[in-house]
């Protein structure tokens, strides 16, 4: 038996997943039809989106102005929900990778991230002054 | 000194400041936004996380897209924006209001403004404001001091970390330094339940296998350069029990206990002060006791979600421009706060309009009902499944509910 805490609502209804002898799940304490899905799913294939900010690579001929308060982070997500198990494999990737700014809001660093189909992109337009 | 006139001046450049100015603008008024920061966006730039804009955009964004997307609008206006400015003062000058600012490109600055909209936002409690005792080595942080830290400068503030307080700026920083490869030994909170909202404490807590001590306190934290440990003592019927004390090691804790309006600025200006909010005393149109000033987000009471930070910044900006058109509203009934409502935002409903109002709880309560009276007479009642004060409660009154009126009326808002 599996506890979970529904998070769809506010409510966070205390739920329990239970599987019968032909393995069909049984979902209880839900107290709405989204708290039977969100238990399944979340069982089944538990997802997240990937937030992260990896270090911004300036240009080779920039050179930093003295006192310079330049962004040294770039900001990036996941495009959707990425499967829970494999995100250490993500965040291990993102920590090695640098971005080479400027870059805009939606550009894309990685495509098909560890093959799942999802990829990552930056949040936030860094231009250099 | 640099002069300039504008119609309105917003100060703070964050989700209230843009939106406020925003809706200023397309009624038709000359803005100029003042923000301290290098660029727009205050505190949704560090706010790398997902789950922003569900009502404004009906999608998830992150903090910096939120952000961007309000800028981007920004831009397609005629809207003037100085960055890196710091205002110092605000004054009243015969009948327009004055703004004293500073900046290392312009230097000192004189802005005339017939009207001022207040975002500055909020700041973090620290380790004064909540008395914890012990040595005062290094490695204490506020929780959003470290999401800077972390998000913004690329530095990461320690490896063994405790959160004090389970705001949910606490939870968000758990699940971010544990994938920094940190290690997030717990979370303590004095309340027996959390103060963050719950799908943080599973998609942050849980998820990483966070122990949360509910009822506990930090009693003392050990360490003469740097943290070393802290010592937790848990609280049964009020109590604290101290043969139950217990120690955790730690190089880091980071602190999440709390928002406070930041209102120097309106302070030194003589704008009365709420206490149950920390921000200013405002009328149905938003406006603080300095005639022509408005306040919106979380400057005038702390938010949970952005979404109804810009709801209402575009309220006070449009109430900014009716005001400035000759509008005053003919009568205003007083807003009283019922059992278990820590306040009621704003303090006055006009009856000849529709009135958007913002609440919280005192109370964690499922089944409860929230009734509106209006000199004692039920004019609304509603069902809620569950509240928490961690989460706003919002209602908007229609005139109609408003009719009978007087001129001493007093509308009471309570949660049975």
């Amino acid at each position: 038996m599996k506890e979970l805490i529904c998070i769809t609502c506010p409510m966070g209804c205390h739920l329990s997943i239970d599987s019968d002898e032909r393995g069909e799940l049984k979902v209880t304490g839900n107290r709405c039809i989204r708290g039977e899905q969100y238990a399944r799913e979340e069982v089944l294939n538990p997802k997240r989106v990937v937030t992260y900010t990896c270090e911004a690579l300036f240009p080779e001929d920039f050179s930093l102005a003295a006192g310079s308060e330049l962004v040294h982070r770039v900001p990036v997500r996941t495009t959707n929900a990425f499967p829970k198990e494999r995100i250490p494999e993500l965040i291990a990737t993102l920590r090695t990778l640098n971005i080479r700014i400027p870059v805009a809001r939606g550009d894309m660093v990685i495509k098909d991230a560890l093959g799942t189909g999802i990829d990552v992109i930056v949040t936030r337009t860094i231009a250099l002054e | 000194m640099k002069q300039l006139i504008f119609d309105a001046v917003v100060i703070g450049g964050g989700a209230a400041g843009m939106a406020a100015a925003l809706e200023l603008d397309s009624r038709g008024n000359s803005v100029l936004i003042l923000d301290r920061e290098e660029s727009l966006g205050g505190i949704l730039m560090q706010c790398i996380h997902n789950g922003f804009g569900l009502i404004e955009f009906d999608e998830e964004l992150t903090g910096p897209e939120f952000a961007q997307r309000f800028e981007e609008k920004l831009q397609t206006r005629n809207i003037q924006v100085l960055l890196k400015t710091m205002v110092l003062d605000i004054r009243e000058e015969n009948d327009h209001k004055v703004i004293y600012a500073v900046s290392p490109k312009q230097g000192m600055m004189r802005i005339e403004a017939r009207a001022i909209v207040l975002a500055m936002g909020c700041r973090e409690r620290n380790r004064g404001n909540i008395r914890i005792p012990g040595t005062r080595p290094a490695g204490i942080y506020t929780a959003g001091l470290a999401q800077r830290l972390v998000n913004i400068e690329g530095y990461i503030p320690g490896k063994d970390v405790v959160i004090i307080g389970s705001g949910d700026i606490g939870l968000i920083m758990a699940r971010r330094m544990s994938w920094s490869g940190c290690k997030v030994h717990a979370v303590i909170e004095i309340l027996p339940y959390p103060s963050g909202l719950t799908r943080n404490i599973v998609q942050c807590l849980n998820d990483f296998g966070i122990p949360l001590y509910l009822s506990h306190l930090v009693t003392n934290i050990y360490g003469k350069d740097r943290v070393e440990g802290i010592e937790v003592t848990p609280i049964e019927a009020g109590a604290l029990m101290s043969e139950k004390a217990f120690r955790i090691e730690c190089d880091t804790v980071l602190l999440s206990v709390g928002l406070v309006p930041e209102n120097e600025l309106s302070r030194n200006a003589g704008i009365e002060i709420q206490p149950s909010t920390n921000g200013p005393w405002v009328d149905s149109m938003l406006m603080t006791t300095m005639p022509g000033v408005f306040a919106c987000g979380n400057v005038l009471h702390v938010h949970d979600l952005v979404d109804y930070v810009v709801e209402e910044a575009r309220r006070a900006g449009a109430n900014a421009s009716a005001w400035l058109s000759g509008y005053r509203p003919e009568r205003e009934i007083r807003v009283k706060t019922g059992s278990n409502i820590r306040y009621i935002m704003p303090m006055r409903v006009n009856p000849e309009r529709e009135n958007r109002l913002y609440m919280r709880a005192l109370v964690v309560k499922n089944d409860a009902r929230l009734d509106v009276r209006l000199d004692g007479t039920v004019v609304r009642s509603r069902k809620h499944a569950h509240v928490q004060p961690s989460e706003m409660l919002s209602l908007t009154l229609k005139p109609e509910e408003l009719a009978t009126a007087g001129r001493d009326s007093t509308l009471e808002i309570a949660l049975l």
